[in-house]
């Protein structure tokens, strides 16, 4: 216990003063606030006041291997070209081990030299609850839109929760699939299908990409209202991507996600109550030796917190 | 008990910098990391020290990792250093693998690195390196890139 919490002096120790400064500094164009706000952020929990949202946020999401991080840095390039200012945050597990984890999306989004003042990419660990969405990346997404970046891309690990949960984060939602890997299928069954606005189909080099898109083409056809687009692209070649990036553009976002979005940031919120629980070590360790039900563990978790206890 | 350090993580950069197209020593290193509590970014082959400097601020990274292979530590090693020092990031602590001279070691701790690993080093080792920087840093010794000359590992 003594060990917590002394390193939870040399982490913390961030008020929400020093958060404001930052804030400050990083709305005038400095990078080093900027970044240095995310971490008092990551860290802390405080989300300091936004006042307007200037810019949208995109999620990216799609089964592993799909090509999400090769088609989002394709389309970072496509918009810092045209004056966007483009951040990207890259959302990678966390090993329920160790506690670590290894972030390398990036590799595949880098821009061109001259297009980097205009692109940030950051690496998200997902902490402590894996394939969920971390609550903190509702003020992440608010100060980068502050400070004045006008498309924001959150990329998704590919499986679990942070599938489906990342349409409740987002403004427009992206889902993207290879040519016939049965996934649609599946992320059809997940209803991951029903919450995307735009479907990429990436990889068109490889044969089956046209009928992997014709198929989910027809599976949309048979509700008469839906007019979502399905777009074939190849970010590897680099083809489809200016189409795929104007139909983002223009394309409208499900109106009918308020309640939804509220009701998962408030599943994120409380799962992140219930991981940091200063009892949740004992209380899982006793579920373990049978001493306690399931039932009693909520039981003891929600009266603590109802006391103000976490 | 084990010293405090080791229940901190870190956010941690292994990064290639220059010609160099051998990463397996950077991948066995980044995974020892991860493998001992740390979120590790890796850059993936070829950075510039421009590219490095930018993703070790973009992602405030507390500590960087260097791995070169190619000869061209000495030149690239100390105009990384620098770099960091003028974009207000001195507090990163920067230390470098693979192949390095024993004569160029001195040389690199001058221009701010903390440890230099050879082949065969036990990923232990630089676990160990990192837990004794940050109880040092903790008690205000000088651990940064930018803090001057003062401590390091291999001594």
């Amino acid at each position: 216990m003594e060990i917590q919490l002394e390193s939870e002096t040399v982490r913390g120790g961030i008020g929400m003063t020093d958060i404001s400064d930052l804030l400050e500094s990083a709305k005038s164009g400095d990078r080093r606030s900027l970044s240095m706000l995310i971490s008092a952020i990551s860290k802390s929990g405080e989300s300091p006041s936004i006042n307007t949202s200037k810019g949208w946020v995109l999620g990216v999401t799609g089964p592993p291997g799909s090509g999400k991080s090769t088609l989002i840095g394709q389309m970072v390039r496509k918009w810092a070209s045209s004056g966007e200012r483009v951040a990207v945050l890259a959302l990678d597990p966390t090993s329920p081990l160790s506690g670590g984890s290894l972030l390398a999306d990036r590799i595949r989004m880098e821009g061109e030299d001259d297009l980097r003042e205009n692109v940030f990419v950051r690496s998200i660990p997902s902490g402590k609850t894996p394939g969920a969405i971390s609550p903190v990346l509702w003020p992440i997404c608010g100060v980068l839109s502050e400070c004045g970046w006008t498309r924001i891309i959150v990329e998704t690990v590919g499986t679990g929760q942070s599938e489906f949960r990342i349409a409740a984060l987002v403004d427009r939602l992206l889902l993207v699939d290879g040519p016939d890997r049965g996934d649609i299928i599946q992320a059809e069954k997940a209803g991951i299908l029903e919450l995307a606005d735009v479907i990429a189909v990436n990889k068109s080099d490889l044969p089956g990409a046209s009928s992997a898109a014709q198929h989910i083409r027809s599976s949309l056809s048979l509700a008469s209202d839906d007019n979502r687009e399905v777009v074939l692209v190849s970010a590897k070649e680099g083809h489809g991507i200016q189409e795929l990036v104007e139909i983002i553009e223009k394309c409208e976002p499900q109106n009918t996600r308020g309640k939804m979005m509220m009701m998962e940031r408030l599943i994120s919120e409380w799962d992140s109550i219930l991981v940091s629980h200063p009892e949740i070590d004992k209380i899982t360790s006793e579920l373990c030796d049978g001493s306690i039900t399931v039932r009693e563990a909520i039981e003891i978790l929600v009266s603590s917190v109802r006391d103000g206890g976490s | 008990m084990l010293p405090l350090a080791t229940y901190i993580n870190m956010r941690i950069v292994i990064a290639k910098p220059g010609l160099d197209g051998h990463d397996r020593g950077a991948k066995v290193v980044s995974r020892a990391l991860r493998d001992g509590g740390h979120d590790v970014i890796y850059t993936g082959l070829r950075k510039t020290p421009e590219e490095i400097v930018r993703i070790v601020n973009d992602e405030d990274a507390e500590v960087l990792g260097l791995s070169t292979l190619s000869g061209a530590h000495n030149s690239l090693i100390p105009k990384i250093c620098e770099q960091l020092v003028h974009n207000r990031l001195g507090n990163v602590i920067v230390f470098a693998g693979g192949i390095i001279p024993e004569r160029d070691i001195e040389f690199l701790f001058r221009s701010g690195l903390r440890a230099v690993f050879g082949p065969g080093t036990p990923t232990s080792d630089v676990l160990d390196f990192l837990n004794e920087a940050l109880i040092r840093k903790q008690n205000g010794d000088p651990v940064g890139v930018g803090d001057g000359s003062g401590w390091n590992w291999n001594d």
